[in-house]
């Protein structure tokens, strides 16, 4: 079996989804791609059955919030891990924020689970098909998603805290 | 024959067997080491289902981070994981070098594995004594508790705090091992394998507690893999799976230790594997100290390293620095980092995204125990209630970081 290379890796992706994915870097030396979310169960099926890639292990995933840019707020950001390989991949969607849902992961990994809740719980990001979309670290009564940027963390209406001092 | 038979007709099935209790087992219980809430449904006294609640002690940590410069953020990290305080600093400070392209110097990297290795072993201490005291052994976890009290005045020798370490700089450490702590280490690592091998004496091989543990909450590799384990949890169940040897940080390419893996992934091989990697890591710190290299401490890195307060005083450019880097005005280039060490419970992850301002703009914590603790209802499905107790504490559940 060929080492799998980050350069092998793109050569592939590249090869097996063509369009689907854009905006191929690799900052730090992880390969970075960005897909839509029309796209994002059956590329990460693809990955995780393929006999060679084999991403079976998702590290981490979460959300993101980018207010700024129009239509495209709202994020979810997978790791995955091909322990077989020991390479790394990280793959980004990004949705408008009027309608945040995407396709849960939980049929593919377990571990989509938990993760899927606490995007959910803090930027408001609806998993469709998930088996227990509730809150999991803040109040079921919460109704705000504290991790979206329009919430800031200290009262605005402090004066004696200046933002080009004190940072954002 | 058909006595049995008329009997059935006249108890249905769902007269008797259907009859469930439901237990509140936690927020505050006295074996959980934590706050856990389980909503058990128990038929007797075996598990029918689980619903674990979390989040008793969030405090928004990723959220904060977002309004805190790079310095500001160590304590934060200090109270995930607070056994092992340590790793999770180290962690942190090599995803900022990772991405201000830092480099750190050898000794700083040696003293890093040392301080690491030493939170790994305090970290598997608690968990495999408390695990002691959950199946009835008191003892061992006193045995060994004098023990990790040696490695928190270590600790306190090399930065000054015992639990919430806050320890280390961008580009390495905040002061050189001082001859008094490495007195300390040296005496440590002379004293603790007698101690180690009493504490193995008294459980590897004990009927009582084989019985109570040996398949008690067994997971298969894909299982484990699937739920996203890592770490001895992870190893227990056959997977040799270790950042350290993947993905070689801070030096540990120079050291020579092995991987222990269980076979089953049940409490045993849980508690059999933190054991062995307690030993492993004494290998790891001894060879460290026979090779301790000569040199600075931390990177000639001026802008990112805060300078010596004497320098602050006399100094132009120190005080400049001084200044810069307390504001958090440092130089931070747009990007997006992943960095990730073993922690005592596994991955420990840190996803940094950089817009070139003085904080974060998002950082997210992979917390191994988060990933892991939701397989726990499918682990005590089945077992009995005093076995749920033994799971939990045998995955080493550490509420800080459960819930960041």
């Amino acid at each position: 079996m060929a080492e799998l290379t980050n350069e092998l890796l793109v050569q592939t992706l590249q090869e097996k989804f063509g369009d689907q994915l854009f905006d191929m870097h690799e900052p730090y030396g992880l390969v970075t791609v960005t897909t839509t979310r029309e796209n994002i169960i059956q590329i990460l099926q693809t990955l995780y059955d393929d006999a060679f890639l084999q991403f079976q292990f998702l590290t981490t995933m979460c959300g993101i919030h980018y207010p700024d840019s129009k239509g495209q707020e709202l994020g979810v950001v997978y790791h995955l891990h091909s322990l077989v390989h020991n390479v790394r991949l990280r793959i980004k969607i990004f949705f408008s924020e009027d309608d945040a849902v995407v396709p849960t992961a939980t049929n593919l990994y377990a571990t989509a689970n938990w993760m899927e809740r606490e995007t959910f719980d803090f930027y408001g990001i609806r998993f469709e098909g998930h088996p227990n979309l509730i809150r999991i670290l803040n109040v079921e009564e919460m109704e705000a998603f504290p991790m979206r940027k329009e919430f800031p963390l200290e009262d605005q209406t402090r004066e004696d805290k200046i933002n080009t001092f004190f940072g954002r | 024959m058909e006595l049995a038979k008329q009997n059935s007709q006249i108890v249905t099935p769902d007269s008797y067997m259907q009859e469930l209790t439901t237990l509140n087992l936690g927020p505050t219980h006295p074996a959980t080491h934590g706050i856990f809430q389980n909503i058990l449904q128990m038929d007797g006294e075996k598990i029918v289902s689980g619903v674990p609640t979390i989040g008793y002690i969030h405090r928004a940590f990723e959220k904060i981070a977002e309004r805190r410069n790079f310095y500001q953020i160590t304590p934060l990290t200090d109270r995930m994981n607070y056994c092992s305080s340590p790793i999770n600093n180290m962690g942190w400070w090599m995803t900022v070098e990772k991405l201000l392209g830092v480099t750190v110097p050898k000794r700083a990297e040696y003293i890093r594995v040392i301080v690491m290795e030493l939170a790994r072993i305090a970290d598997h201490l608690i968990c495999n004594s408390i695990l002691g005291v959950d199946t009835g052994a008191f003892t061992g976890f006193l045995y060994v508790f004098q023990e990790r009290e040696k490695i928190y005045e270590i600790y306190e020798e090399i930065c000054g705090a015992r639990l919430t370490t806050n320890m280390g700089r961008v580009g390495g450490m905040e002061r050189d091992l001082s001859p008094v702590a490495i007195q300390k280490i040296r005496d440590f690592l002379k004293n603790f394998p007698k101690v180690m091998t009493e504490f193995e004496t008294m459980f590897n091989r004990n009927r009582i507690f084989i019985d109570r543990v040996e398949n008690v909450g067994p997971i298969t590799a894909e299982r484990a893999l699937n739920y996203g384990f890592t770490g001895p949890n992870l190893r227990a169940a056959g997977v040799d799976y270790d950042v350290r040897v993947m993905n070689p940080y801070s030096s540990y390419q120079d050291f020579d230790f092995e991987i222990p893996v269980g076979t089953k992934g049940d409490t045993y091989d849980r508690f059999m594997v933190r054991n062995e990697e307690i030993w492993q890591s004494l290998r790891i710190i001894q060879q460290a100290m026979d090779n301790l290299p000569e040199g600075p401490f931390h990177a000639d890195a001026p802008e990112f390293y805060l300078p010596p307060k004497q320098e602050v005083y006399r100094n132009m450019e120190a005080l400049i620095y001084h200044f810069k880097i307390v504001m958090g005005e440092i130089d931070a280039p747009v990007g997006e980092v992943y960095h990730s060490v073993e922690g005592g419970n596994g991955e420990l992850g840190f996803y940094l995204v950089s817009d070139g301002g003085r904080t974060p703009y998002r950082l997210h914590f992979r917390r191994p125990c988060f990933i892991y603790y939701q397989a726990y209802p499918e682990m005590v499905v089945g077992t009995q209630l005093s076995d749920a107790i033994v799971i939990l504490s045998s995955m080493n559940v550490i509420a800080g970081e459960l819930d960041a």
